[in-house]
């Protein structure tokens, strides 16, 4: 049985795949996949989620805003959100952050700075 | 009045006295030297017993250095063996860096491979090799471009962080780009860090070939900030874009034709049947 449900919110495919093989590594993990921020949205009122990653840069709804309406909410004002963005996006990292977002990882992604990160928000030894 | 045999009787006496004198101080003087010597006995059984002891104690030390040698042997070999199981959890460790790297990279090309075969829409395959390039090789400015074989030049038909305008065709054969259409052998610059942004002259130039066929070249301008050089995987991943993309792209545009086609007999069908 599954201890956490995480959340990847990702338009790209490939990204989603990426995150999402990485994490399997980590024993207990369920993985629901999101294409946009409204996609996103709906999953998450669907149900209960230990982690969310969101790219930034998505169509229809950005991370930004899931962010920000995800930290609005009730249910989620203590879920970690790692948001997902390329280095030179300096500004929409520190924003994502200021808008309540725990940690960040830059493209091109790193499968094990994706489980560090994930194992220091769900508290995995 | 005394006679001489009185005298004679007398004179025995006084010697046997004396005899009996001298016999009783000698039985004296033995008996004392016999005291003296059973002193001396006890003494030496004593010292006897005492030696014995100090033998006894000496056979013990003897038995406990030779056990301690023993155990500082014993030590010796836990220590040595301790080293080496220190040196094989080392190995261990280093070995489970590099699986985990190796798992990681043979992930991405699991991916990638996957992704370049999820779909028939060439748009959806010139995009998931854009995803590709920038995900999983960390390049900021790229072109894919394909071969047009009635014109004989290569075109970009995707481009990210440049404008496809801003991508110069390429005559087959011509330059580096149309050299390594020609040749089908990939081009690197020797060294990333000083390349100097050159439309003709990219960073990396990867052929997209079937088998021996080219169709196309992936040119790459510049790497993202963070990326400095190439990993092992990069090269590994250049190769696996080299065909899957090439028969990926490939595979989506004879669907794209064959549907077009498929829609125009079936548009004839429609009106010869009406």
């Amino acid at each position: 049985m599954s201890e956490y449900n995480v959340l990847i919110v990702e338009d790209s495919p490939t990204m989603r795949q990426l995150i999402s093989f990485a994490l399997k590594r980590l024993r207990g993990i369920r993985i629901v996949e999101a294409n946009d921020g409204v996609d996103g949205l709906k999953k998450l009122s669907a149900e209960k989620f230990d982690l969310i990653f969101t790219d930034i840069n998505m169509p229809i709804m950005d991370g930004l805003k899931l962010v920000s309406l995800v930290r609005n909410d009730a249910g989620y004002k203590e879920t970690p959100i790692v948001v997902i963005t390329t280095e030179g996006a300096q500004e929409d990292r520190e924003r994502a952050l200021a808008l309540g977002a725990n940690d960040y990882i830059t493209k091109p992604i790193q499968p094990n700075r994706i489980l560090d990160v994930a194992k220091g928000l769900l508290k995995i030894a | 009045m005394a006679t001489d045999d009185d005298r004679g009787l007398h004179s025995k006496a006084e010697e046997f006295l004396q005899v009996f004198k001298k016999g009783a101080e000698f039985t004296g003087e033995l008996m004392r030297e016999n005291e003296r010597l059973r002193y001396r006995v006890l003494q030496l059984e004593e010292a006897s017993r005492s030696t014995e002891g100090r033998t006894g104690a000496s056979d013990e030390s003897l038995r406990l250095t030779a056990r301690i040698k023993e155990l500082e042997q014993e030590k010796e070999e836990i220590l040595g063996r301790i080293r080496e199981v220190e040196e094989e959890n080392e190995d261990f460790a280093t070995r489970y860096v590099e699986i985990e790297q190796e798992n990681n990279n043979l992930a991405n090309l699991y991916i990638a491979s996957y992704q370049l075969h999820s779909t028939l829409d060439f748009k959806e395959v010139l995009q998931i090799i854009t995803e590709i390039v920038i995900n999983l090789i960390g390049a900021e400015e790229f072109a894919i471009m394909l071969l047009d074989e009635k014109t004989n030049e290569l075109q970009a038909v995707a481009t990210e962080g440049l404008e496809r305008e801003d991508v110069p065709s390429v005559k087959f054969g011509n330059g580096v780009i149309g050299e390594v259409a020609k040749s089908g052998e990939s081009y690197f610059v020797e060294d990333v860090g000083s390349y100097e942004p050159d439309m003709a002259a990219p960073m990396v130039c990867i052929p997209l070939k079937i088998k021996e066929h080219v169709i196309g070249a992936l040119v790459i301008y510049k790497l993202l900030q963070q990326k400095s050089k190439f990993a092992q995987v990069d090269y590994e991943l250049f190769t696996l874009l080299a065909g899957h993309a090439a028969t990926a792209i490939f595979s989506s545009r004879l669907y794209s034709d064959s549907e077009r086609k498929l829609s125009t007999i079936q548009g004839f069908l429609d009106l010869l049947t009406r």
